[in-house]
Order: C-alpha cells, then structure tokens, then sequence
C-alpha cells in the first residue's frame, strides 16, 4: 500500500437556485487500497475538523448495486474506470500529484440539490409511465407454466441489470436517456409476460422520456459511461417496437389502447 | 406489556387457511376510506405499499433514498428459497419449515415460520409474473441452486443480483401504483418519530432530508419496513444509511423490541484492509457451492496458495462437518473462520481470512462456467482487492450482515403498539437465532404481499367511518417540537468530534465485546464503555452546517444517537441470554467440540424488552416458544 497526495476541485452549491463554483481542496496521505468514496469520507471528517461543511453527494450500498452514487470525475461519469461505478473505483487508478475535477450529473432533467447532489426522479416517472408488468398480487399461475429459452432470459437479464444511476444521461451530449429507458423497455418486452402491454409500455416509457429528457443522435457515449456496460443494441430494440406500436393497428381491439 | 402472540389454533400446516377465513374483512369499496402509512420501500415495505395500493387502500410511503429502488435489499446476491420441488430432490413446506427452524436453531415461532414455507411458492410465482428474469435451464424452465444449512437444491436466482431484481420487480409494482394515483411516494424523508394516541398508532412524525422541515402524517395503521441495524458494528455488509432509528422511535414509543443479541455475521465478506474501511463487501454464499474454503497447516506458512500442496492445507469445514461441507450454516462457517484466525493460521497480509478456493472447480467445470455462475462477483472482488479469483483463492472473512432481531410482533406482524406493524428484516419473527441463507428476500417479499395484506384488513376492519387523528392533535404537536429540538440540539453541542468517529469507536466495542463470540466479561465490560462514550457524544459532538438544508452529517448524528441506546440493549440481551444459539455464541456455553449449547430448559424463549426511559435499565418480557412439530435437538450439521 502507497499513500499519495492529489487536489480535489469540486462543485459546490448551496441549494437548486444558487450560483455554484468549484472548491480546491487539497487531499494529501491518500492510501492507494482506499475507494474514490472513502476518500471522499477523509476529507469531508478533515473538512468537520476544520468547522467547515462536509461536501454533500450520494452514495449507499458501495458495493456498484443500488445506483445511488453519481459523480462525474474528470469529465468522465463514475470516473475512469470502465463498467465501474463510482464507489468501486479504487484510488489506485490515481496518480501522486493528479488533480482530480469533481462534479455532479449535468443534465437539465437532473437538478442540482446540493453540491454533487441531483434529484433524478425524472426516471421514477419513466418507470410510473409502463416500466411495469401489470401483475396484480395473487392472481399469478404457477412459474414454470410458461417456458423461457434461456438465451431469452438472459438478453432479458442483460437489460434488466440497469441501476438507474443516470450516467448515461449524464454522459451524453444531448441529456438524453434512450438507453436507461430502453433497458427496462427491453428487459420487459423480450419476455413473454411482458407481450400483453407490449405496445402500450413502450409509447408510453418513450413519450414520458421525450417530456422530459433531450433526444438521442447516436453519440453511443451512454455505453461507454454504463457501469454495467448494458448495449446501446437496446436503443435500437426500444426503437423498433416504438416504431411497431405506431404501426399497430391497435383500434380494431380498443379505441384507448 | 402483554405479549399475545395471536397463533391460531389448529395443526401447524392449516394455521394460515384457517386465519386468512376467521379474519375480518373490508370490502372493496370500503378500502379507500382508510389510510396507511408504510415506511421503507425495499422488498417488504414496496410490496406491501404496491399490493394494498392495489386493493384499493390511500398508502403513503416513505423512503429517505431518491428513489424506492435504492433499498438495500437491492444488494442481495445469491438468492431466494422457495418450497417449489423443482428438482425433485425431496422438497416440501414440511421441508422448508423443518429447515428453517433447524437454521434458527429452534428459538423461532414455528406457525410463522411454516406460513413463510407455505408463500415461498406464491413469491416465485408473482415475481415471475411480474417479469424477474430468474435463470433458466436451457428448456426454459426455471433452475436452482443450493445454499447453506439445505441439502436440497431450492434457492432461485438472477445471476448474482438476484435482490436487485425482486427489488426492481416490487418497485415497478410500487411505481406502477404511485403512477395510478393509489400510492403517494415521499422520498428524501427520514421517520423521525411514531405517534400513539390513546395507546394506538396515529401515524408519524417525518423530516424532509432536503429542507429540514420536521412534519406530521396520520393514518389508521402504520408499517415500519425500515430494515436491520448491522450498521450498529459501523463495519458491516449493510449500506452507508441503513440504520435503527425508525425501529428504535417506535420501542421508546412502546413496541417491544426481541431478541437484539441474534446478529448474523456473515461468512464470506472481503476482508477489512485497513481502518479507513467505509463499509464491508459481502462475497455471496452462493460462491460456497463451488468453492472450497482452507487455511494452511502450518501457522507459519509464507507460501503463494498455489505454491501449497494439497497434504499442507486444511479444508477445516469439509473435515469438520462432512455432511454439509462448505454449505454448513452461515453462524457455523463463520466461528470455525474465527477459531482458524485465532489460532493463526489466517492468511493475508493481515493474517485476517481464509481462502475461498475455486482451482478445483474450475479444472471440472472449465473457467466458462464458473464465470457464467459468479462473473460479476468475481469482478467486484478483483475491483476491491486487485486480485484475479479465476488465478488466486479468494480472502474471505466473516462480517456482520444481518439482524434477526427487530420488534417483537405478533402472528398478524403487529408489534405491541396496536396498529403498528413491523415486516421484513425490522420484525424479528422468522429466523430464530440463525438465518439461513436466501431466506430474507423470502420474508420480506412474502410479509409485505402475503402477510400483512391479509392481517392488516383484520384491524381496520372495525375502524371503518373513524376519522384519523389530526396532525395538530397534541401528541402529533409535542413529537414535531421534540423532533426540532433534536435536531437543533446536534447541531448547537458545537463540541470537536464528528458522529463518524463517533460511530467508529461504537463499532469497534460492540464488535469486540458484542460480537462473534461473547462472554460475561466481555459484555459487562461493553456495557461499562457505551454510555460514557455516549454522554461524550452528546457533549463533544461536532455537526457543521445548518440544518435547513440538506446536511448528511447532521441526518448522521441523529442515527448514531439511536445505535447507542440500541448497542446496550443487545448487550444486555446477550448477556442475559445464558446459552449459545446461532449467531448469539457465548464462550461459556460450549461443547468440548466447540460447538454452541443451547438450554432449552431456561431460554426456549423470545426475549422481548420494554422500554422504561432508561436505556440501562429496560424491562424484560418472555415469550415462551412451543416445538409441537419440529422436535427440540441439538442441531448437527456434521
């Protein structure tokens, strides 16, 4: 184990409506087998020691799951590291005497709430919209009634591995959030339970994302910024049944649906 | 404090049937005229909220994440249990429940333990239904796979993310309600306290984590989904925010609180490298089905793994439990990993853990395989230690990981506070002293769409045309005072340590003395350290900032505050509970073997304790525990 020294420069806002700025914060005796977040706990108890305030950002289960943390380290979205969330990348990807630039998600669907903090509940709304099997509790047949080839299950799973951190949001140029929308798109519509809403899922995910978010023009960054590495083959998947649904003549079964 | 535990009459196996027919119902068209309140959206809080949602009742839920999704249950890897028979390998309820109460080494309620059996099989169902992508055979047809203290093959899967997909599963259910108008989400907000008017639960008192603002929500019924308090050792496999808080407001509000001392530490974590650790990584169990776990012979032996030859290395589980191997029970395979380290022969730079070796797996299975069954642990392993699994043991150490512990309910999942419910790992009902693994994503989801739906209908029934109590009801009005007070309070000691060091240094007493092993000294000892140390915090606390705006060092503190009084409770549980059993293992009551002595004759009981405004002083209740079905033995795994 090494220690290094490197400087923080991190965005710091008081609330929604403040001007931000950047704070540069030096970060000395750094153990190289820390996470990126211990670090960060280092200087916030560095920074109470100093009657200053602890720097706000998200963060829980630190083992790359729940989706919670969301950093974006020098311009890259969970940092360096590829398929990393931010509270898996190590310090040792780090170099003595780096200065590391830390900001929140930028994305006008995602305001600020304090410092590196953002409020991403544009993406529970997307899930409100479809993102759903309508399967009321109790009424479910038996499990194996109905067979999944495997190679079914596991595009489904591929899909459905998403942790809704919003990196690819954040990553992209336009803001845009085709491939967290068409992960559970995906994740739902390749299977069979998910075929009865199919049609109805998708216009409604799609439609609720272009309120409120800006639109894909294939920059593929979302991808590369994906902790999980979920394909941007789902963009193209949510596309086509988007397209599907429009061509469905769906009146002749209900004038609503 | 009368403790009713409500057990229905009958043969174990028709409980259930029979309570779901007497219960008293509220019909359909009745259902909007209550209001519920569920607090916590991991497995049992969102199922719960999404299905009486769907039943036609006004929820309001809670969560202090962004999002329902960020629950912790989302972390959990390996799996969930269900009585299925998929395999045709001797499977059954009767098995399940037999398991169970075996792995809880026979200090759980046996009606609630076979009503979890007996919905194993709905959950599975539902889940699939509801579009969890759970491997598949290549028939399509689901697969299986075996976990600790079961020598049938029953545990479900999603790769290792199983918890994220049933939590996603119940969340989209959730979302799809709150979308409908039926569930109205509160995220960012924190229960602060649990409001009891005329000795029933009136609904709560909440702070909103972004502004500060400290207010009031009444409802017919309250649940607390909220969760275990592992984060108590400050080290443990639980997230950075879990906590007690919303379990302890509700015992100093009157709801018992059972059996604290039965805490899991969890076999196959990644060892602590150093004293900055934030947290614990669990290694699924799952990883035991494959791998071998062996320490060398030799304490003083300085050779790479592979370097050491089969005759050198001692495969202590295999040898010392034969039947189960490395699937022995996770209370088991975690004190046998702390005799090894204690007698030196841990492997490490710290000398602190044992080897998780999959070599051999790997030359049957080939390396394809074993990626396909933990490729994504085996990364997140590499990430954390920089180590390769696929070409080096892993290092393994026990962690602590769950609480079987939590508010005493009854049968109906109501705690001592009428009205008031607790569901998931916050109840204590399930697990005995030990639970077994790929257990808790069962319970959480079968209490929160099985359970409660049906029990809480039995008293809001009756209820039916009462109006809430106002939030400007005194009781609502003098909680909200205490609760700014409180807040206030934190942040005017103005003294010179942070709640982290605060939490730290608790930690570090309670694992020690409160841990793996416990003895009398070691407790009495714990139980010298802790107040001291908590007047310290209330004297020399330091929180900066202000607490009008989000200010995650001052939520802290307010959590930390709650795991002191929570600390000398599972002390004196431990110490008054005379016996080992399961994750509760006091030196003094042992086999020659070194196995744990239960005394069934003084302790087959609950113990379930009061709170009476002094936290080193609380009352304690029994519940006996009756074995009509599953016959009292000392449980061999050898």
């Amino acid at each position: 184990m090494k220690e290094i020294n490197v400087t923080l420069k991190v965005w710091r806002q008081d609330g929604p409506n403040a001007a931000g700025h950047f704070d540069t914060i030096p970060a000395p005796g750094i153990k190289d087998e820390m996470s990126f977040l211990e670090m960060l706990d280092l200087v916030n108890e560095r920074l109470i020691a100093d009657g200053k305030d602890a720097i706000v950002f998200d963060h829980d289960c630190r083992e790359g799951i729940c989706g919670t943390c969301s950093l974006m380290i020098d311009g890259q979205a969970h940092g360096p590291q590829k398929g990393t969330a931010t509270c898996q990348l190590h310090m040792r990807k780090f170099a003595d005497g780096d200065e590391i630039v830390i900001e929140p998600w930028r994305a006008t669907a995602f305001p600020i709430v304090k410092d590196l903090m953002v409020d991403r509940a544009a993406f529970d709304r997307i899930i409100e919209a479809g993102g759903f099997i309508t399967a009321e509790t109790g009424g479910a047949p038996d499990a194996n009634i109905t067979p999944i080839p495997k190679t079914v299950a596991d595009a489904a799973m591929d899909a459905a591995a998403c942790i809704g951190c919003g990196a690819c949001v954040a990553a992209c140029p336009n803001s845009a959030a085709q491939l967290f929308t068409s992960a559970k798109v995906s994740h739902l519509n390749l299977l069979p339970q998910g075929q009865a809403e199919r049609y109805k899922r998708v216009e409604a995910m799609v439609d609720t994302m272009e309120e409120l978010f800006g639109s894909c023009t294939n920059h593929g960054e979302c991808e590369e910024a994906c902790p999980k590495s979920i394909s941007i083959d789902f963009i193209a998947l949510m596309n086509s049944e988007y397209l599907k649904s429009k061509f469905k003549n769906r009146k002749r079964l209900s004038q609503h649906d | 404090m009368e403790l009713n535990s409500k057990i229905p009459e009958g043969p174990v196996a028709e409980k259930w049937t029979k309570y779901k027919f007497d219960h008293k119902l509220v019909n359909p068209a009745n259902r909007r005229k209550y209001d519920v309140i569920v607090v916590g959206t991991g497995l049992a809080g969102a199922s719960a909220a999404a299905t009486l949602g769907e039943q036609g009742y006004n929820v309001k839920a809670f969560t202090f994440h962004d999002s329902p999704r960020r629950a912790h249950s989302i972390a959990a890897q390996g799996g969930i249990n269900a009585a299925k028979n998929y395999k045709d390998d001797g499977d059954s309820v009767w098995r399940l429940f037999y398991d169970t109460v075996k792995g809880g080494d026979f200090r759980s309620r046996e009606a609630n333990v076979y009503r979890l059996a007996e919905v194993s099989v709905n959950i599975i169902d539902q889940m699939t239904a509801q579009g969890v992508p759970f491997a598949r055979e290549y028939g399509g047809l689901l697969d299986n796979r075996s976990f600790g203290g079961a020598q049938v093959a029953r545990t479900f899967y999603a790769r290792g993310q199983t918890g994220q997909q049933l939590l996603l599963g119940a969340y989209q259910q959730l979302a799809r309600q709150i979308g409908l108008g039926n569930v109205e989400l509160y995220n960012r907000t924190e229960l602060v306290d649990v409001v009891v008017v005329d000795g029933r639960a009136a609904g709560i008192v909440v702070r909103d984590l972004l502004t500060g603002e400290v207010s009031s929500h009444s409802a017919h019924a309250v649940v607390l989904a909220t969760g275990g308090y592992s984060n108590v050792f400050f080290l443990s496999t639980n997230a950075m925010a879990c906590n007690v808080t919303a379990a302890w407001r509700a015992h100093r509000k009157g709801a018992a609180f059972a059996n604290p001392c039965y805490t899991q530490i969890h076999p196959t974590c990644i060892p602590q490298s150093d004293d900055f650790q934030s947290k614990l990584t669990l290694m699924s169990e799952s990883l035991r089905n494959d791998g071998r776990i062996w320490v060398p012979k030799d304490t003083n032996d300085t050779r790479s793994p592979d370097q050491i030859p089969e005759a050198d290395r001692d495969y202590y589980l295999e040898r010392r439990y034969p039947s189960f191997g490395n699937l022995a029970p996770r209370d088991i395979a975690s004190r046998a990993a702390l005799v090894e380290v204690a007698s030196g022969h841990g492997v490490g730079p710290l000398k602190n853990g044992v080897y998780l070796d999959f070599s051999e797996a790997i030359g049957r299975l080939g390396e394809k395989v074993i990626e396909e069954r933990y490729g994504n642990l085996f990364e997140m392993y590499e990430r954390i230690t920089d180590e390769s699994p696929y070409k080096v043991p892993m290092r393994i150490y026990p962690a602590p990981h769950y609480t079987m512990g939590g508010l005493w309910v009854d049968y109906e999942l109501m705690t001592t506070v009428p009205g008031l419910y607790a569901a998931g790992e916050a109840n204590f009902s399930d697990h005995g002293a030990n639970r077994l693994g790929a257990s808790a994503l069962m319970q959480g989801l079968a209490d929160g769409y099985f359970v409660l739906p049906n029990t809480i209908a039995n008293y809001l029934a009756p209820k039916l045309g009462e109006a809430v109590v106002p939030t400007d009801h005194p009781e609502f009005q003098a909680a909200e005072a205490a609760a700014r007070d409180r807040y206030a309070g934190y942040l005017a000691i103005d003294g010179t340590r942070s709640p982290d060091s605060f939490h730290m240094e608790l930690g570090k007493i309670m694992l020690e003395h409160c841990g793996m092993e416990r003895t009398k000294e070691s407790l009495t000892t714990a139980l010298e350290l802790i107040p001291p140390l908590h007047e310290e915090f209330k004297r020399d606390l330091r929180v900066t900032g202000s607490g009008s705006s989000t200010n995650q060092t001052l939520e802290k503190a307010g959590r930390v505050d709650d795991f002191f009084e929570l600390a000398q409770l599972m002390c004196l549980d431990a110490l008054t509970r005379e016996e080992s059993c399961g994750g509760h293992f006091r030196a003094e009551h042992q086999y020659p073997d070194g196995e744990a002595m239960r005394d069934d004759d003084h302790f087959a009981h609950v113990a379930a304790w009061e709170w009476t405004g002094d936290a080193s002083n609380p009352t304690r209740h029994v519940e006996p525990l009756e074995f009509n079905d599953v016959h009292l033995a000392v449980r061999s795994y050898k």
